[in-house]
């Protein structure tokens, strides 16, 4: 049986709290500014890095078996393959859709 | 009384009611075993449904012009035909059956991970499957799009469209279930010794398989609610006069629907790697190899959907593409193929019903896999997009792939699962007539497709009238086939010779417990010291 | 007779609602790739559509989802050492901030719906293709959305439910830990819905 499961303290998990307001109040600011192209980028990275901690933290894969974090890497990469190769056909288009 | 109760020898899955009678020992079992079992005869019935549907269609096409019944009385049947054979048998049909039956046996453990989500599954498969029979009954009568609901039509037209489309979402929902309870199986329950790679290759076939319904699934789930949601609300996601593309429609269909493919074809294709080295007694040739491959076609599996819509206005690049990813997949495949191949060679063949079938399978696959080729290369398939000739080309794969494989399923499990034997005779004769039928079935409809014949409709032109005919014969013998089938099956089962544990002399675990297995499969749990197919020859 | 021993795979369950959220994960994924081709197909029209919303009251909700997942957190930290009390009150603090977060949304839809702005209606009709497609995506989105945070909360309150009857305790508490994951994925959904649908420009 595994026992000695890994607990996250009550103050860890207020300082991840902490984190995913900042950057909330980044995004939130960042989107004010005019980045053209970049504003899509810089928000899906930031909420990138927000999932992450929320993951990694609150969702406990940090401290549980690596074999889940393996199986979300295969799930994301099969999911941004879907959107890549679907791009291949939207961005060679030469009609409107 | 203690000592008395300790020589008793435990009760087996048919006798073991779980204290409750009647039906009711079965609806509310959570024994993998009997799961499996009422997935067979559910399952059985809805072919049944699905073949009378094809041999109507196949009578009004015997003939140009009207014979049986309305041109939309036959896009209904179509729609039907399709439906029932992709959702009610082929995608559920091999994991759901035998990979319930046989799977925990195997990997000599005592259940699935979850026996109570495996009963819902079978609950939500029969509530799916009731929504989509009863499509026929209300309202303006069965969908007519045809099995891919392809948008814009799909939200025009009048027919039960939403129904059908539920129906297919909690089938799904289903199959997902399925799929998440046999990977945390494999995951967990492996028994001692049962290293991965000590794993028979039907379990790694179900392993790979399970990923594609839990990846792959959700985005037809979505899709379906969108067709749903612009049906009911009025609104254009995928309608072109409100800005929607029906293109991106045919893009998520068949994100699922691609991968869904190796959801039928791979668990076919691990019954035929456990079926040969028993029927050959020799090692399977490249057991590493074969592995490695299942996961690739459902890794690859994933990124060749495109070839469906070759046709249907993506841009050049992306075609390409795809085509170059389509070809890949053949590679995988021709691995397995030649694997089996030099199973075979120098072994002591014993072509029982079950190796026949599974040689049956070979021989077809081959030719729909080959056939698949001409389809996935884009200069080819220009000239054969929407014939007949895809038409063959899917039911070689299908049918004589998957079909075959489920044939091969049940005459391998059936002893260990009823614990008497079939009438071997009889089984050989219904195989010959079923393989003959069917190629007299399905070739002509490639010669038709070669010729032009385009598919899906309710009429056709004088020139096409000979393949026809001859394809409409052949439904006629394996219809009659499957019916001698069943009979033979339902004899053995009746008053069939009884069997010990292992009457094929077969190595993989399941054939250590006793036939019918017991409640908890076995006594002691086995202990495993060597791969699964060291057959010494 | 049967002697079956019930044996207990925490680490089985817990990968088994791990594939169960993948499979949410890429439910709302064919919704994103939707959403991305059609903002790649009407930048100018999406970006229209994302300004008719209040980016005040989806920051607000986003805050109260991050608190929420941060309570839930706390709730199984405090059940690994045993203190039930306060894993109730977190369960307790969860699902009021469940509820706040859907009042919110209440009123967002119920105002758009108030000046006719839904699908179907005409003033939806009247629109540039590009945006009707924005707000049918925006709808959906955060209506599935939704219906995910509704199921989220009667998960937890049947968590807190079973921590209240003791048969989630501090030697057998996977079924409160699925219950969390569940909360979180509802939150990862809308980390990536706030910026994709409220901060467009």
């Amino acid at each position: 049986m595994e026992k000695n499961h890994h607990i996250v303290g009550y103050i860890t998990n207020i300082w991840v709290w902490v984190a995913l307001v900042v950057l909330t109040i980044i995004t939130i600011t960042v989107a004010e500014l005019d980045l053209q192209m970049l504003t899509v980028t810089v928000a899906l990275a930031i909420a990138t890095v927000k999932a992450g901690v929320v993951l990694a933290y609150f969702m406990h894969l940090k401290f549980d078996k690596i074999i889940l974090t393996i199986f979300l890497g295969i799930v994301l990469l099969v999911f941004l393959s879907f959107i890549v190769l679907t791009f291949v056909d939207y961005s060679f288009r030469t009609t409107a859709i | 009384m203690i000592e008395q109760e300790e020589k008793q020898k435990p009760l087996n899955f048919f006798q073991d009611s779980g204290g409750k009678k009647g039906i009711l020992a079965w609806i509310t079992s959570t024994d993998h075993k009997r799961i499996g079992l009422l997935y067979l005869y559910s399952l059985s019935v809805f072919f049944l449904v699905g073949v009378t549907l094809g041999l109507l269609m196949r009578l009004e096409l015997i003939n140009p012009g009207k014979d049986i019944v309305e041109a939309q009385t036959y896009n209904g049947f179509f729609t039907l035909h399709g439906v029932i054979m992709i959702f009610l048998f082929v995608i559920p049909g091999i994991p759901a059956v035998f990979g319930n039956i046989a799977m925990p046996l195997m990997l000599g453990a005592r259940d699935v991970a979850f026996p109570k989500l495996n009963l819902l599954s079978w609950y939500l498969y029969i509530f799916g499957a009731a929504l989509a029979l009863s499509t026929l009954l209300v309202g303006k009568g069965a969908p007519d799009t045809g099995w891919t609901f392809y948008a814009p039509y799909s939200i025009k037209t009048g027919t039960n469209v939403t129904m059908a489309v539920f129906a297919a979402f909690i089938l799904g929902f289903s199959s997902i279930l399925t799929g998440l309870n046999f990977l945390t199986t494999i995951h967990r329950m492996r028994c001692e010794g049962m290293t991965w790679f000590r794993m028979p290759l039907f379990a790694w076939a179900l392993y790979a398989t399970s990923w594609i319904q839990l990846l792959a699934t959700p985005v037809i789930g979505i899709t379906l609610l969108m067709i749903a949601a612009e049906r009911t609300l009025g609104v254009g996601l995928f309608d072109p006069t409100l800005g929607g593309d029906p293109i991106l429609y045919q893009h998520l269909f068949w994100i699922y629907s691609h991968p869904a493919v190796y959801i039928m074809i791979l668990p076919g294709m691990g019954v035929i790697s456990e079926i040969l080295p028993v029927f050959a007694r020799r090692r399977i040739f490249g057991y590493t190899a074969i592995v490695y491959s299942s996961l690739a076609i459902a890794f690859i599996g994933y990124f060749v959907w495109g070839h469906h819509m070759f046709t249907s206005g993506m841009s050049g690049p992306a075609r390409i593409i795809f085509s170059i990813l389509t070809f890949l997949v053949a590679i995988p495949s021709a691995i397995k193929v030649f694997n089996w191949l030099a199973t075979l060679y120098k072994g002591s063949i014993d072509l029982k019903p079950p190796m026949l079938f599974a040689l049956g399978f070979i021989f077809l696959f081959l030719i729909g896999g080959l056939t698949g080729l001409v389809s996935g290369a884009l200069a080819t398939t220009v000239h054969l997009h929407d014939t007949y000739f895809v038409v063959g080309h899917f039911h070689y794969v299908m049918f004589g792939g998957t079909g075959f494989a489920f044939f091969a399923a049940i005459h391998y499990w059936f002893p260990k699962i009823y614990g008497r034997m079939y009438d071997i005779k009889a089984a050989t004769r219904n195989f010959w007539i079923i393989f003959g039928g069917f190629n007299v079935l399905y070739f002509p409809m490639l010669w038709a497709g070669m010729m032009g014949m385009p598919r899906r409709y309710y009429d056709y032109l004088p020139e096409f009238h000979i393949p026809n005919i001859i394809s409409t014969l052949g439904s006629w013998i394996v219809a009659f086939g499957i019916i001698m089938m069943i009979i033979t099956l339902v004899k053995g089962f009746r008053n069939g010779k009884p069997v010990g544990k292992n009457p094929w002399n077969a190595l993989t675990l399941e054939w250590q417990a006793d036939s019918p297995p017991i409640t908890e499969n076995f006594e002691e749990l086995p202990v495993v010291t060597e791969g699964p197919y060291e057959y010494k020859s | 007779m049967s002697t079956h021993v019930e044996h207990r795979d925490d680490t089985a369950r817990k990968m088994g609602m791990w594939l169960f959220l993948f499979t949410e994960l890429l439910l709302f994924g064919g919704l994103f790739l939707v959403y991305s081709i059609y903002r790649f197909a009407n930048p100018e029209d999406f970006a229209r559509g994302g300004h008719e919303l209040n980016v005040f009251i989806g920051a607000v909700n986003t805050i109260v989802l991050i608190t929420s997942s941060l309570t839930v957190a706390i709730s199984i930290s405090a059940m690994q050492q045993g203190n039930k009390k306060l894993v109730l009150q977190m369960l307790g603090i969860t699902i009021f901030l469940a509820i706040v977060f859907l009042v919110n949304k209440y009123f967002e839809w119920g105002h758009k719906i108030h000046y006719d702005l839904y699908p179907g209606s005409n003033l939806f009709r009247a629109l540039p293709p590009g945006e009707g497609l924005y707000f049918l995506l925006y709808y959906f989105m955060t209506g599935l959305h939704a219906l995910h945070v509704i199921i989220g909360a009667i998960i937890l309150g049947f968590m807190a439910w079973y921590v209240h009857k003791d048969e989630i305790d501090a030697t057998n508490y996977a079924l409160l830990e699925n219950g969390g994951l569940y909360w979180h994925l509802v939150d990862l959904i809308w980390i990536f819905l706030f910026p994709l649908m409220y901060l467009i420009h």
